[in-house]
């Protein structure tokens, strides 16, 4: 307990208290997989003991159930496959013309002008708004899902690699130009590697964002894919099924988390 | 490495003005080959400005920088920079970061290596040629800032207060190497600074600029070879004295001064 002391000009030696303590987060890897395990038995008991209505809330060994009937009997292979090839096509679709066109608005100044406008103007467009006009252009096959999602992941990335582009520290452009580095060379050694941090943080955004859209789209218009799965379950009550649907989005989600921070990790060993 | 370098800078009637802004008036100079100009005077004076003019990294308001004399054939970029920030790339390794000045060339593979070998060697970095920048101390990121300048076999070194971010220790270790590897080499060096200590141990021409917009107020020549000069020779000490005696008020005015830049 610290005790304030006044001086009283007597010589008696104190210990000097320590201040400086908290306010510094402690990595304690074990308590997050305590408490996710420790909320799966919560949920569990409260079904098995009936607090909670498993008709409105199915618990975790249902689901698990559910999973394991899916994934043998191949449903779940094809349900998800179809959602991985939208989401590979979409994502890769969006992420090239975006990094094309941010690249663009990042280098030249009209481009940038005439882009931004543009950019600006529908960026905030809820993307999902747009689904019923790209079932009119392009039909209510694979082509208007996966424009969906390429509409939707092109303008964070654009947005992305602008901001990363024009956060190359000008002081190394200028070194490069005076030791006599081309154009090209200024771009691909500069400019490209020192807007990577920043187009890899997109990344993360535009997965989570192509994955929304994803189940959004199938959720119109669908007869295969994670989302047509978790609302057809929905439509029948079947909430051990449509639990089951979000558990393997969760792990989607998860999965594609890990490989941008594994990319990161090989890519950005600099930092 | 011995760049002896023959060519020489002539600076006639430079002015510059940013918008509004005058920061050189009238600036005529020469660069002599082969020795080391320094060029001093009080914050804002624009002897930076000076220096990226002689580089070719701005173009001057008025007047003109012409260069005289042979650049050896080896050289690949003769007007070269050692910047204040080091300006290195953080993603690239020690080596990597001098392979990047020598990778446009027309020189071999194997030429390429033995220059970054060299130029390693002569820094004390050798070592660390696999380390990330982000490893290395100041003292040695400058070290790698001045291996890749003399990778290039500069005709011309142009050093931007390269010692300024740098502690007062380090600062003292890298002079002694910078006087020791400007002598050995010969090069034609231009050197801005605002420590006096510095211009007198490196300086054979000492150009003293007046407060913004900058004029030269006088040139100061201490011949004597830079091998063998002490922080505490007399004569420096006297030179360092008179200097510090022209720019003084000024100093002090800049000091007083709003930024308006």
């Amino acid at each position: 307990m610290l005790t304030p002391r006044t001086p009283t000009g007597n010589s008696t030696l104190h210990k000097i208290p320590f201040r400086a303590g908290g306010f510094a987060p402690q990595p304690l890897p074990l308590v997050g997989a305590l408490t996710l395990i420790g909320l799966l038995l919560l949920w569990q008991a409260g079904a098995s003991l009936g607090w909670i209505s498993t008709r409105f809330l199915s618990d975790p060994l249902a689901i698990l159930r559910a999973l394991w009937i899916l994934l043998v009997s191949g449903e779940l292979w094809s349900h998800l496959s179809a959602s991985l090839v939208r989401l590979a096509w979409g994502w890769l679709a969006g992420t090239l013309a975006g990094l094309a066109v941010g690249l663009l608005l990042g280098l030249f100044s009209l481009a940038r002008a005439a882009g931004m406008a543009v950019v600006s103007a529908l960026f905030p467009v809820p993307k999902i708004a747009l689904v019923p006009l790209f079932i009119i252009w392009f039909g209510i096959g694979e082509g208007s899902k996966v424009i969906t999602l390429a509409f939707g992941v092109f303008f964070p990335t654009v947005i992305n690699v602008l901001a990363g582009v024009d956060g190359v520290p000008r002081n190394l452009i200028r070194m490069a130009q005076s030791f006599g580095l081309s154009r090209w060379a200024i771009l691909l050694k500069i400019i490209l590697p020192g807007a990577l941090p920043s187009v890899l943080a997109g990344f993360r955004i535009t997965s989570s964002t192509a994955i929304i859209l994803l189940v959004a789209a199938e959720m119109i218009g669908a007869e295969h894919g994670i989302g047509a799965f978790v609302l057809s379950a929905g439509n029948l009550y079947d909430t051990d099924n449509l639990l089951a649907g979000i558990a393997v989005l969760s792990v989607l989600g998860l999965a594609v988390a890990w490989i941008i921070g594994w990319l990161e990790r090989k890519l950005l060993a600099w930092r | 490495m011995t760049l002896r370098s023959a060519v020489t800078l002539s600076v006639e009637a430079v002015s510059h003005a940013y918008p509004a802004l005058p920061v050189l008036d009238g600036i005529t100079l020469t660069i002599p080959a082969g020795q080391v100009t320094v060029l001093v005077g009080p914050s804002g004076c624009g002897k930076s400005t000076l220096l990226a003019i002689l580089g070719g990294m701005l173009h001057p308001s008025a007047g003109q920088v012409r260069m005289a004399g042979p650049v050896a054939a080896d050289c690949l970029n003769p007007l070269t920079y050692v910047f204040q920030d080091f300006a290195l790339l953080p993603w690239r390794s020690v080596a990597g970061n001098i392979s990047l000045v020598l990778e446009g060339s027309r020189l071999s593979r194997a030429a390429r290596q033995a220059r970054i070998a060299e130029v390693l060697a002569l820094t004390g970095l050798a070592p660390f040629a696999a380390a990330w920048p982000k490893q290395l101390s100041g003292g040695m990121r400058q070290r790698l800032g001045i291996a890749r300048a003399l990778a290039v076999r500069p005709a011309v070194l142009l050093m931007d207060e390269p010692l300024s971010a740098l502690d007062a220790q380090t600062r003292a270790l890298l002079l002694e190497e910078f006087s020791d590897l400007i002598a050995r080499s010969g090069v034609t060096t231009v050197y801005v600074t605002h420590t006096l200590s510095e211009a007198v141990r490196l300086g054979q021409q000492i150009v003293v600029l007046s407060r913004r917009p900058g004029r030269i107020r006088e040139i100061v020549r201490l011949d004597r070879p830079l091998t063998g000069r002490r922080a505490a020779d007399p004569d420096l000490l006297a030179t360092e004295a008179h200097l510090w005696d022209l720019i003084r008020a000024d100093a002090a005015d800049a000091d007083r001064e709003l930024d308006l830049a």
